[in-house]
């Protein structure tokens, strides 16, 4: 059974006075020991909102969840308010693309890290200090024990992030789970940092959601790879076969969108047209329906259901997929 | 000649303190010695890191920035040199795109105000009749519809308000336009888009472009000519497709192989150089090669003492490195490890580099505004509270650092098109 399994998540924010949004609307997805499972999409497709869900770091007032999310055989959406803090300290831990505002810019990183270790792993004085250091240096944090007194504001981005991180994994978590980790920081610290969550992964067996917009840091870190769009998935596969065979219109379109470095120049873009902001709602159809080039009028008949036209796993929400036509089902 | 050419342009903050901000302790050598030139009708792409000087460099050429010194030639004139005066009407013809259209746009004037604002300052167009006509035309250029014109920007998607940035550009008839990191604020399925209509317009009006971005994929796609940032000055500058099959600088070389490219086959055969420690800041930069402190193959000679220049290698392929031919020989190896070790056991590579970087592959921080002393107490949920102010801060922190550069924008809209004096505005981002 996986570590962690999301079923029909869905995530409603019900503002009074407003009309209600369903920012996650039926998000399914898996994520087994020692995996990495990318959830990937563009702003405002409800990755955040999903995590934030699983963390029970929503706000109680103003938001319907439905749906499930087993970890380790128990409902994270249902658990109590002081379960759920327990978990977060030992279970799981997450962090954040702005790692400033994760920590508390008025106490020292050494307190914020210790604090960590003294609540969840009942470590005192030099001992929690010791441990403390050498997450640091686990993250690759130059001169640990000086870095320890400094406060946030005098680290780098990328510091900041490995100190994050040392935080997240400082209770060995079984899952963790990171909100675009790299996306404020400069692609050789990008560098630096994903190589620092593979050998996690590699070496403590962790867990990883990895939370992108960026198709190119998926390509290199997950094993399993969900494309949302309008809060749902509508592609999932592994991925050396989602980056083959894109087939839903959505993933297919945005692969050929994005300039690659290694790309001739003057190969031409084909951009997908319009934004997130020409959708339907998915109960009337599909939400990508007024930016697909292989619409038809099966596409308005309520929500297209997930199916697997090319192989066992691949999952595809589109009644008009992407295939090559040698290969169309008769 | 050229249309535009830079020769050793510098800029340099000055740094104040004092009670009244009145003492000068040192400077920010934001951009330090670039020399470049562009030719018309092309597209020169500039990348580099974060505070590299990138922005500073271009904001420069449009004199939003003191010149500290050197000269900007654009068509035949020192624009450096240039009484404000008569820089105005060169205003016109150098015009700039920022990264966040929204932020560059007054939320109060609706398309036609906005987009007939320069034209009127500049005198283009007799009246509004006129002017209002010209601005469907560009309207139709960059794919927006004429009924956008009595429209607000916060109508419009992040995309199509991109397009009403380089509407505003367009209807002044300029030479050149410098893009501020034109599409890195876009979804990616609408940066495509964007980057295809400057592919366009380049095309059907023969305009110049400085392309400045981070990311080195969408330069790479869309210039002619790329030049290679490192804090304050030029590494490399090459052709495009040069640079991309041969990276010589050994910063280039690391930048290159730290992209991702949205293909597991490629990625999985990457050989990443990963550099160890961050920027240096640009208050302290080191000497010699600014590039020795996190250089994989730094050696003992000369990359600590001497500032490489920018030399000619071939082909108009221009290097910075007092070793380019001896790393492409192999006859100097790498002497830091780069690689995995390089991330995790940060301290054995330290005791491993060559005498030169030691001490000295860490972050300068400006120790000037560390709280002196902070309170001890813990509160006793900090790590929930740190937390759920993460949390909140998902929603609305994450986007107050693009506030930052809105305020930043806004005001070099106004710079812009006023044509004010300017003063050196803004503090260091630090
Ligand atoms: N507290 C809230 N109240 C109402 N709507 C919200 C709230 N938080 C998020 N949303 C909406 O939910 C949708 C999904 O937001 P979410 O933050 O999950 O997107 P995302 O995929 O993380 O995007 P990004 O890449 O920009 O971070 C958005 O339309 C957003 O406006
Ligand atoms: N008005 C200013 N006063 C003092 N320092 C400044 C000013 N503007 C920029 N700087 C500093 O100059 C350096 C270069 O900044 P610049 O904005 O040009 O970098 P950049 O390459 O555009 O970076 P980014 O990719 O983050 O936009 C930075 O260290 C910045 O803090
Ligand atoms: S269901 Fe129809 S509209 Fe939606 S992606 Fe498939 S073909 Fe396009
Ligand atoms: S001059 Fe020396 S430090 Fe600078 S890039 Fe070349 S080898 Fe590296
Ligand atoms: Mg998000
Ligand atoms: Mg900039």
């Amino acid at each position: 059974m996986s570590l962690l399994s999301v079923e029909e998540l869905s995530v409603t924010f019900t503002a009074r006075g407003r009309k209600d949004a369903t920012a996650v609307d039926g998000v399914s997805f898996a994520v087994d020991q020692g995996q990495v499972v990318g959830l990937v999409g563009e702003s405002g497709c409800g990755k955040s909102v999903t995590s934030l869900a699983l963390m029970g770091l929503l706000p109680r007032k103003g938001v319907r969840i439905g749906g499930r999310a087993e970890f380790d055989g128990q409902n994270l959406l249902t658990m109590s308010e002081r379960k759920l803090r327990d978990m977060r300290g030992s279970q799981l831990a997450m962090i954040f693309q702005d790692p400033l505002s994760s920590l508390n810019p008025v106490v020292p990183i050494g307190i914020q890290v210790t604090e960590i270790l003294e609540r969840h792993r009942g470590l005192k004085g030099e001992k929690a200090r010791k441990e403390a250091a050498s997450l640091l240096d686990r993250v690759g944090i130059p001169d640990p024990a000086r870095r320890l007194k400094e406060y946030p504001h005098q680290l780098s981005g990328g510091m900041r992030q490995r100190a994050l991180i040392a935080m997240a994994v400082a209770c060995a978590p079984r899952l963790l789970i990171a909100d675009e980790p790299t996306t404020a920081l400069d692609v050789t610290i990008q560098a630096q940092i994903l190589e620092l969550l593979k050998e996690l992964v590699d070496q403590e067996g962790t867990a990883l959601l990895m939370i992108t917009h960026d198709l190119g840091v998926v390509a290199g870190l997950c094993d399993e790879v969900n494309v949302l769009y309008a809060g749902r998935a509508v592609e999932s596969a592994g991925r050396r076969e989602l980056f083959a065979h894109p087939t839903h219109p959505y993933a297919h379109g945005l692969l050929g969108s994005i300039p690659r470095l290694d790309a001739p120049r003057g190969e031409p873009l084909n951009p997908i047209r319009g934004s997130i902001n020409d959708k339907i709602a998915w109960a009337d159809g599909c939400a990508f329906a007024p930016r697909c080039d292989h619409y038809t009028m099966e596409c308005l008949t309520g929500t297209p259901e997930l199916t697997e036209p090319r192989t066992a796993g691949h999952q595809v929400r589109c009644v008009n997929p992407v295939l090559p036509t040698a290969e169309v089902p008769a | 000649m050229s249309l535009l050419e830079l020769d050793d342009v510098k800029v340099h903050f000055p740094v104040k303190k004092g009670l009244f901000f009145d003492r000068t302790v040192g400077h920010v050598y934001a951009v330090d010695g670039v020399s470049l030139s562009i030719e018309a009708g092309q597209t020169y792409g500039l990348v580099g890191e974060s505070g590299c000087g990138k922005t500073t460099l271009g904001r420069a050429v449009l004199r939003l920035n003191d010149i500290t010194d050197g000269g900007v030639v654009f068509d035949g004139t020192d624009l450096a040199k240039l009484p404000s005066e008569e820089m105005r009407a060169f205003r016109r013809r150098l015009q700039m795109v920022f990264q966040d259209p929204l932020g560059s746009l007054n939320p109060r004037q609706n398309i036609e105000s906005i987009l007939s604002e320069g034209m009127a300052a500049h005198g283009i167009g007799k009246d509004q009749t006129e002017r209002r006509e010209k601005i469907k035309d560009i309207l139709a250029k960059v794919g927006l519809p004429s009924n956008a014109l009595s429209r607000y920007p916060h109508e419009f998607s992040g995309g199509q308000r991109q397009r009403i940035g380089i509407a505003r550009a367009l209807v002044l008839e300029p030479d050149v336009i410098i893009c501020d990191e034109p599409v890195s604020a876009l979804d990616v399925s609408v940066q495509a888009q964007v980057i295809n209509l400057l592919e366009e317009l380049q095309e059907s009006l023969g305009l110049t472009y400085l392309v400045i971005a981070h990311d080195l994929a969408v330069v790479r796609h869309i210039s002619d000519v790329i030049g290679v940032m490192y804090l304050g000055g030029l590494v490399e500058e090459a052709p495009s497709d040069a640079l991309y099959a041969k990276p010589r600088h050994p910063y280039t070389k690391a930048l290159m192989s730290a992209v991702p490219v949205p293909d597991p086959e490629v990625e999985d055969r990457r050989e990443r150089i990963l550099l160890h420690g961050d920027l240096p800041s640009p208050a302290n930069p080191p000497a010699g090669c600014r590039f020795h402190t996190r250089c994989p193959w730094v050696q003992e000679t000369k990359c600590a003492t001497e500032r490489p220049p920018l030399l000619d290698t071939g082909d108009g392929h221009k290097v910075a490195c007092h070793f380019t031919a001896e790393i492409e020989a192999g006859t100097v190896k790498q002497t830091l490890a780069t690689g995995i070790e390089a991330v995790t056991g940060t301290e054995t590579v330290a005791a491993e580099a060559v005498e030169v970087s030691e001490g000295e592959t860490e972050t300068e921080v400006p120790a000037a505004d560390a709280p002196e002393k902070a309170p001890v107490t813990v509160p006793a949920q900090a790590d929930a509270d740190a937390k759920e102010k993460a949390a909140a801060a998902e929603e609305t922190g994450a986007k107050a650092s693009d506030a930052t550069d809105v305020e930043k924008e806004t005001a070099d809209a106004t710079d812009e098109a006023s044509g004010a004096t300017e003063k050196a505005e803004g503090s260091p981002k630090a």
